[in-house]
């Protein structure tokens, strides 16, 4: 199959992908063409998501293939460097390339759990896995499970772990190809939802690992440059100059003046916030009376306080003159008032909760773990350390991740990939922290203390699309901008970014793109994934092992069309709340796979048993937890040592260690043939050794 | 066919585990240690960040980069002189 050698294979993919990027810089700078020419906002943004779209589409026909280890491991001839973009690309979700900057901008110190938890974790692939299973060279991880602990019920755990992983984290990825592509176009949510589908479809249906590879180092150009440049931008413009990631200390310096002023009530500024604030402290009082009348009255309380505003509303009509704006306004109050106890709680705890967020001084952005006592704040630098640590663990633990350092020609260049897969998401993750600031730099100096009647263009273009994202409302009347007037949605940070930085719709455009590759590039690499567990694990190795090659393939395209589909419509679904779905696949992940993989390569007295009670046992002792502790499954039982749900994996690696180790013990070593396998890799390279990639 | 493991071999898995331990220590001090004192390291100023924010979002990442491009380096020399390397597939 291969005609040409590893070394001129590189280096035509160095061209390739050369003239990709210049044709790709060409094609935005017709567009912003297009933009000077008069071309309305909404068809720029379809051709750009369109055109994308079609890129990766070409990609993947290009890329179709009917060979069992091109469509499983693209060949095993993708250089370090372009696995390490795919990597980056598979890698970094919906949830990274637009939430990760505002979830910064919204929590400061303590969002940084992800910045760490999500690249820290290549440390562990690079030092425990990746080159082990780049030597063991089959398809899956299951694949090794099933060879290394023998039988197939370690494999068949295997499997169901990681489709279960897998598949909460796709969900999270097509909600935002949903996200985006109805944002931009108008389209609805779910047609949008199919119309991303798509997009994913044709690129891994036909070429399997070997288009979704290739597909993914072009995604992962485009979301890089899109997230760059509007940061860059919006830095050289407020006077930090070009390197915004050296530079952003300062911005965070007079970040932490701004807030300390706005927390002064000698100032006129923070006077001025003081005032909007008493207004929310006396809006948590009427939710908490409402909330103690209700206790105590019920229902005939509720009815009570309708009654009182109809009156209200029947007096305003009666009044002379008759205040239109009241009139209506009282009505609306009677029409929107809770009409059983259940939903009426639920209001006012949540109006209660807003309200009280909103009347407290603002949460320094550069403090760790800030509580209003030293108990507090330690239970906030506990699940911190936690947090990161079910993240790291996850990471290592991730099939779709770990899949792709098979693909590389030698563990050689396993061990150089991790490296070049970190460096790429190193890219974004230093840089998402830093657009964090400059956003809040921008917010707190310019935007607080403006007048209503000259917002900035931004604030009131999205202020109309999305009330969610960005919410202003002058509270006390003083027709000036305060802090505790403005309400941001954190993805508002980096859709906002071009247009907070001024440049034209063009670049908008861009970082709708750039969110789509993040988004596809991910739901890629899951559903493959899946599909393959199930075709090549569940179909091929234990069902019927005899099946020829193309009835293979066949199957996992057939699996992989079924899969997205399920996907989508759970997904059409709008299922709760998306970061808890992606940690808890973080934690599942790392309660199931990682202390078996682990062991696996570390410790050859690990056998069957041991995998088996391991498996289970982790994944057994987190999702218990979760059950037992998420509030969307109504249990609510008290949290062990005050740790958050989503962290159940602190719980769940060491019992998953705990399972592998006392398994092991309890039952015979494992087989010399088995034990031959863990030399096997163990040594890049071994005399006499045997064959475990031979297809 | 049998793999015959020698003191070289056994050797070369020593020295593996020993430069993983030390890279996995450096990795616990710089995530672990350095979070849980991150309130008093904020003490500290360097290029105008709080130190400990500045460990957080970028330190420890530059660090964790370099974790991995060294073992990849250390170890892509064991390989070489424990003769336990791949063929170049040329």
């Amino acid at each position: 199959m291969a005609t040409v050698s590893q070394s001129q294979f590189t280096a035509n993919l160095k061209k390739y992908y050369t003239f990709y990027t210049g044709g790709f810089a060409a094609f935005v700078i017709f567009v912003a063409i297009l933009e000077q020419l008069g071309v309305p906002n909404k068809i720029l943004g379809y051709i750009f998501l369109f055109a994308t779209i079609l890129l990766y589409a070409g990609i993947g026909f290009m890329s179709k293939t009917a060979e069992v280890s091109e469509y499983y491991v693209a060949g095993r001839r993708v250089p370090a460097f372009f696995n390490g973009m795919a990597t980056g690309a598979d890698w970094m979700s919906a949830a990274s390339f637009i939430g990760m900057a505002g979830t910064l901008y919204l929590s400061g110190y303590d969002g940084l759990a992800f910045v760490l938890g999500w690249t820290g974790g290549y440390c562990l692939v690079a030092l425990f896995l990746a080159p082990y299973l780049r030597k063991f060279g089959q398809f899956t991880i299951p694949d090794f499970l099933g060879a290394r602990f023998g039988g197939n019920i370690p494999r068949l755990i295997g499997v169901l772990a990681a489709i279960v992983c897998s598949f909460t984290y796709v969900i999270a990825q097509i909600y935002g190809v949903g996200l985006i592509t109805s944002r931009f176009t108008g389209l609805e949510f779910s047609v949008g939802v199919f119309v991303g589908l798509a997009g994913i479809m044709v690129c891994s249906f036909l070429g399997g690992m070997k288009a979704v590879t290739w597909t993914q180092v072009a995604q992962y150009i485009i979301l890089i440059v899109a997230y760059m440049i509007p940061v860059v931008w919006l830095s050289v413009q407020h006077g930090f100059g070009p390197v915004p990631q050296v530079a952003y200390g300062y911005a965070l310096q007079k970040v932490t003046e701004r807030e300390n002023v706005l927390n002064d009530k000698a100032t006129p500024d923070g006077a001025r916030e003081e005032s909007v604030r008493q207004i929310f402290r006396e809006r948590v009082a009427a939710a908490d009376a409402n909330l103690k009348g209700l206790a105590a009255g019920g229902p005939a309380f509720l009815a009570q306080e309708k009654d009182k505003l109809a009156a209200k509303a029947t007096a305003l009509k009666a009044a002379t003159p008759v205040d239109e704006k009241a009139v209506a306004a009282a009505e609306k109050a009677v029409a929107d008032y809770p009409t059983d106890a259940a939903k009426a709680k639920a209001d006012w705890t949540k109006a209660k909760a807003g309200a009280a967020a909103k009347a407290a001084p603002i949460a320094a952005h550069a403090t760790p773990f800030a509580g209003k006592d030293e108990k507090a704040s330690d239970i906030k630098r506990k699940n911190f350390l936690a947090l990161i640590l079910c993240l790291m663990v996850g990471t290592a633990a991730l099939p779709h991740i770990l899949m792709r350092y098979y693909t590389t020609p030698s563990v050689k260049e396993a061990r150089q990939s991790v490296f070049w897969s970190l460096f790429f998401i190193f890219l974004l993750y230093f840089t998402a922290p830093c657009l964090a600031v400059l956003a809040k730099f921008d917010v707190y100096t310019l935007l607080v203390g403006s007048k209503f009647s000259e917002l900035p263009s931004w604030v009131s273009a999205w202020a109309t699309v999305d009330k969610t994202l960005m919410n202003i409302t002058d509270i006390n009347k003083d027709g000036i901008v305060q802090l505790a007037e403005i309400t941001i949605g954190g993805d508002l940070i980096v859709l906002a970014t071009p247009e907070i930085a001024g440049l034209p719709y063009v670049i908008t455009g861009l970082v709708a793109a750039g969110g789509l590759a993040a988004a596809l590039s991910t739901a890629d690499g899951l559903l493959l994934t899946i599909a393959n567990a199930m075709s090549h694990d569940l179909y091929y190795k234990m069902i019927d092992p005899n099946a020829p090659t193309t009835r293979r393939l066949a199957v996992s395209k057939g699996l992989l069309l079924v899969v997205a589909l399920i996907a989508a419509y759970v997904t059409s679904l709008k299922p709760g709340d998306i970061l808890f779905l992606v940690g808890a696949a973080f934690s599942l992940a790392a309660s199931g796979f990682f202390p078996a993989l682990v062991c696996g390569v570390f410790w050859r007295r690990a056998n069957q048993l041991g995998a088996i009670l391991g498996m289970v046992g982790g994944l057994g002792i987190c999702m218990y937890y979760m059950y037992m502790t998420y509030p969307f499954f109504g249990v609510n039982a008290p949290l062990w040592w005050d740790i958050n749900p989503i962290s159940a994996g602190l719980f769940g690696i060491p019992a998953g260690f705990i399972g592998v180790i006392v398994g092991s013990l309890i039952s015979p070593e494992p087989s010399k043939e088995v034990q031959e396998l863990v030399d096997h890799v163990r040594y890049p390279s071994l005399e006499g050794d045997i064959d475990t990639a031979g297809v | 066919m049998s793999m015959q493991l020698t003191a070289k071999h056994h050797e070369y898995w020593r020295r593996n585990l020993k430069i993983t331990g030390l890279l996995l220590g450096l990795w616990f001090v710089v995530t672990f240690v350095m979070g849980y004192f991150a309130r008093e390291l904020n003490g500290i100023t360097i290029l105008g960040f709080p130190f400990g924010f500045y460990m957080s979002a970028q330190g420890s990442l530059i660090i964790y980069v370099a974790i991995i491009w060294y073992y990849a380096h250390y170890m892509n020399k064991l390989d070489q002189e424990y003769g336990v390397h791949e063929g170049e597939e040329e």
